[in-house]
């Protein structure tokens, strides 16, 4: 590499490099436009430091001056505006408050707010967002038991059941307004154990007797046919045929479905025979919480619509 | 090694644009230059004002409504679902730039580029208020006196009105036209179409006004990969220099070299060089140093040309529309070369696409999907059901009346979610529907394949079906 001053006037600039005795390095200044363009990419960042979170310092940062105001409601109801300095949380709050989609939402609740479970029903956009708002609640409430699709849990451990939803059997009552009361106000279920009553042979005798209610397979006739003086005590519940009484929550036992043992999945008769046995024996306790102190009742009205159409009803 | 001759002046790390101050010419290109500008400019500015009766939906005829996800052209309209029409329509406009690029170079930069265009008005605006470019340049060497003010001041003042309410017109196309100017001017507008205008404005202020033929130079990408588009036989605005510069180069008329037979007999070129070619040119340059990068096309200097040849009475075409070939062995371009049929046809086939794409888009969108959760449920009765969320959207502007039918499964009894019998889809308009299909338990089957099609009560639209399966385990 040579320096040669061969730059005359008129001609571009080079900057006097030279390579393999005749390739030169061209000097083109670059466009004053293109100077300012870079000045002002330096002038926005220092303005933007100055307005919003941008540097580290001792364990915290700068917050800048830019805020974001919401109001917050309290647990009475009271509603209050916070301002913080700009962070994305702040925005969503914002945003939950305030956006679009939020203003839209307030608007449909309100519509449906007044409006009678068979109103809401009856129109298909309005059964569409109390649906979909119903979904998302239960969600965030009712999906831990219940699954998300609220399809349930069968266990062979009646303890570890918990009821399918999405079929068309209600163990309390499929109306409206017993599903809000039941959201509301929790389900206490038990069914006591009658472990001391029926024992061995008098035990199988019942099991087999409650299996031929719904007509399951291999049932042993002349088992269940003794069996059947024994389910006196059982009919003050289930009633006299075992078709279950949704006043107190008792199962109906003479459909196909089966909401704390899972019959349906059992291979034989036998294990059949023992998986309502222990429920005999063991008695059953089930507790779903109040969800009244949880949810408003608009939210629970929501839900109650949700959860009623699971199953097609 | 040498010394360096450090005499000279260092040369500034960055240079100052020269303002570029073209002479107005009247003539072909001119004409037509104009007419496009016309034409470009009545479209962008009054369309967003054209009012079109829907049956639902806007009254505006082109209206690309963002919030509500529709757009608007006319009697036609998208839906996000055919969005991919709009990646039909950039090919076909990519294909039309190659085909036309081929076949005459640069015309796009010359008559039909925003930059192009707006600079042009505000070139004129330029002359309206500061006179034409000996009254400029004459103003720019004035010192800032009430009259350098006074004038520049106006031009700005009008640039920016012309600035503002280009901005303000594209803001329209997202909006309600007439809402939309009386929220602007109220306050009461969403900040989106601040900005919009805003950004517009200052960026057409800039670009049109100050940046002019340095974005054609250096910031257009379009300008940097033209060339691969040309060959020898693409038409080009060419200066004829064999017959500009004949054997001994061009000279100014002057005593003895007034006629083409006295030059022609000295060897003399046709060119007068007066220079009128570069005066008008509005990127700057001197057609007559041979094609270069920053020449747009746009054809105002064989205007110029035209009529300095015209004046004298020599035939015009020293500068003109002609090939590399055409220049250097006088040859004429065929225009059917391998290259422009090439374009050509894809141009034909991506119109053709996108026609058959236009006409084939389905009335209503449908689909089906099976809830997972659970997949299948034992109902009192030992049946089984399965669950589908179905979606139907009514792309049409009128209300829909259907019927959901099912296919491929033996005793199965279909129920839609809320007991709706009927399918209303009111014009324009999405609904969901959860689907119950119920069947009798079938020992030993797993999964069945069935079929959900949706029927036309009216007959106006052909039955859509979609696939899904029932499963019983
Ligand atoms: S050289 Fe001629 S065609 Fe090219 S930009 Fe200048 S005036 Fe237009
Ligand atoms: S306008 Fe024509 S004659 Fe005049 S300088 Fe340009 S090329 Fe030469």
């Amino acid at each position: 590499m040579s320096q040669t001053p061969e730059n005359k006037k008129g001609q571009v600039e080079t900057t006097g490099h030279v390579w393999d005795g005749d390739l030169r390095e061209y000097n083109n200044p670059l466009p004053r436009w293109w100077l300012w363009a870079f000045y002002g990419t330096i002038v926005f960042a220092v303005v933007y430091w100055i307005l919003y979170p941008a540097w580290p310092y001792a364990g915290t940062f700068t917050k800048g001056i830019e805020t974001v105001s919401f109001t917050v409601q309290d647990k009475d109801g009271k509603t209050s505006t916070v301002t913080e300095h700009w962070n994305s949380r702040a925005l969503f709050n914002k945003d939950m408050e305030s956006s679009p989609s939020a203003l839209a939402q307030k608007e449909w609740l309100a519509k449906v707010k007044d409006m009678s479970f068979a109103q809401i029903a009856a129109n298909p956009d309005t059964l569409n967002f109390a649906t979909s708002m119903g979904h998302a609640l239960f969600g965030d409430h009712c999906a831990a038991c219940h699954g998300t699709g609220g399809q349930g849990v069968l266990s062979v451990n009646p303890d570890g059941s918990y009821p399918n939803l999405t079929d068309n059997n209600w163990i309390h009552g499929d109306s409206y307004e017993k599903i809000v009361s039941d959201i509301t106000n929790g389900i206490h279920g038990n069914m006591p154990a009658f472990g001391a009553l029926f024992k061995g042979e008098k035990l199988n005798d019942l099991a087999q007797y409650v299996l031929s209610l719904s007509h399951q397979e291999g049932v042993n006739e002349e088992a269940a046919n003794r069996g059947k003086a024994s389910f006196a005590t059982c009919a003050g519940c289930h009633g006299a045929n075992g078709q279950g009484n949704q006043m107190i929550g008792a199962p109906n036992l003479t459909d196909k479905v089966w909401d704390f043992v899972d019959v349906p999945g059992a291979k034989t008769i036998d294990e059949k025979v023992k998986l309502v046995e222990g429920v005999i024996d063991h008695g059953l306790q089930h507790q779903m919480p109040k969800f009244g102190d949880r949810l408003s009742p608009e939210q629970i009205r929501l839900l109650a619509v949700y959860v009623r159409q699971l199953g097609g009803s | 090694m040498s010394s360096v001759d450090l005499t000279e002046k260092e040369p500034e790390l960055y240079q100052a644009r020269e303002p570029i101050h073209p002479k107005s010419i009247k003539g072909r290109f001119r004409r037509f230059k104009t007419s496009v500008l016309v034409l470009a400019y009545g479209i962008f500015f009054l369309l967003p004002w054209l009012r079109w009766e829907r049956p639902v939906g806007p009254d505006q005829a082109v209206l690309f409504d963002i919030p509500g996800r529709r757009f608007y052209l006319f009697d036609l309209v998208i839906h996000p679902q055919d969005i991919f029409l709009l990646a039909g329509f950039l090919i076909l406009a990519a294909w039309l730039l190659f085909f036309v690029t081929g076949l005459v170079g640069r015309a796009f930069c010359g008559y039909f580029c925003f930059q192009t265009l707006w600079t042009d008005l505000f070139m004129k605006v330029e002359y309206w208020v500061q006179g034409d470019r000996n009254k400029r340049l004459k103003l720019e060497k004035q010192p800032w006196n009430f009259e350098k003010w006074g004038k520049k001041g106006l031009t700005f003042l009008i640039w920016s009105a012309i600035a503002f309410w280009t901005g303000f017109s594209f803001a329209a196309y997202w909006a309600d036209a007439p809402q939309l100017f009386a929220a602007f001017f109220t306050g009461h507008a969403v900040s989106a179409a601040y900005i919009t205008t805003g950004i517009l404005m200052l960026t057409t202020l800039v670009a049109a006004g100050f940046a002019r033929e340095q974005v054609c130079i250096y910031m257009c990408p379009y300008a940097r990969f033209q060339s691969v588009m040309f060959d020898k036989e693409t038409l080009l605005v060419s200066y004829d220099v064999h017959r500009g510069e004949g054997s001994s180069g061009r000279k100014p008329l002057q005593k003895g070299l007034m006629t083409l037979e006295e030059r022609h007999a000295l060897g003399t070129g046709d060119c007068i060089d007066c220079k009128l070619c570069v005066q008008v040119c509005p990127t700057g340059i001197d057609i007559r140093d041979g094609l270069q990068l920053a020449c747009i096309s746009c054809g105002l200097c064989i205007d110029a040309c035209n009529e300095i040849m015209t004046k004298r009475g020599w035939p015009e075409g020293l500068i003109r529309y002609a090939s590399e070939q055409e220049i250097e062995t006088g040859e004429k371009p065929s225009l059917l070369k391998f290259r422009t049929i090439g374009y050509g046809i894809a141009t034909i086939l991506v119109t053709g696409a996108l026609i058959y794409g236009l006409l084939s888009i389905k009335p209503a969108d449908f689909s089906v999907r099976q809830i997972r959760q659970p997949l299948f449920v034992m109902m009192s009765d030992g049946s089984i059901q399965n669950n589908y969320e179905m979606k139907i959207n009514n792309k049409t502007q009128k209300p829909m009346d259907l019927r959901l039918d099912l296919e491929g499964l033996r005793g199965a009894e279909v129920s839609i979610g809320g007991g709706f019998t009927d399918l209303k889809i009111p014009a324009d308009q999405t609904r969901n529907y959860r689907i119950h299909v119920r069947a009798p338990a079938v020992s030993g089957v797993g999964r069945q394949e069935i079929t959900f099609k949706l029927v036309d009560a009216q007959g106006r639209m052909a039955p859509i079906s979609q696939e899904s399966s029932f499963n019983y385990k």
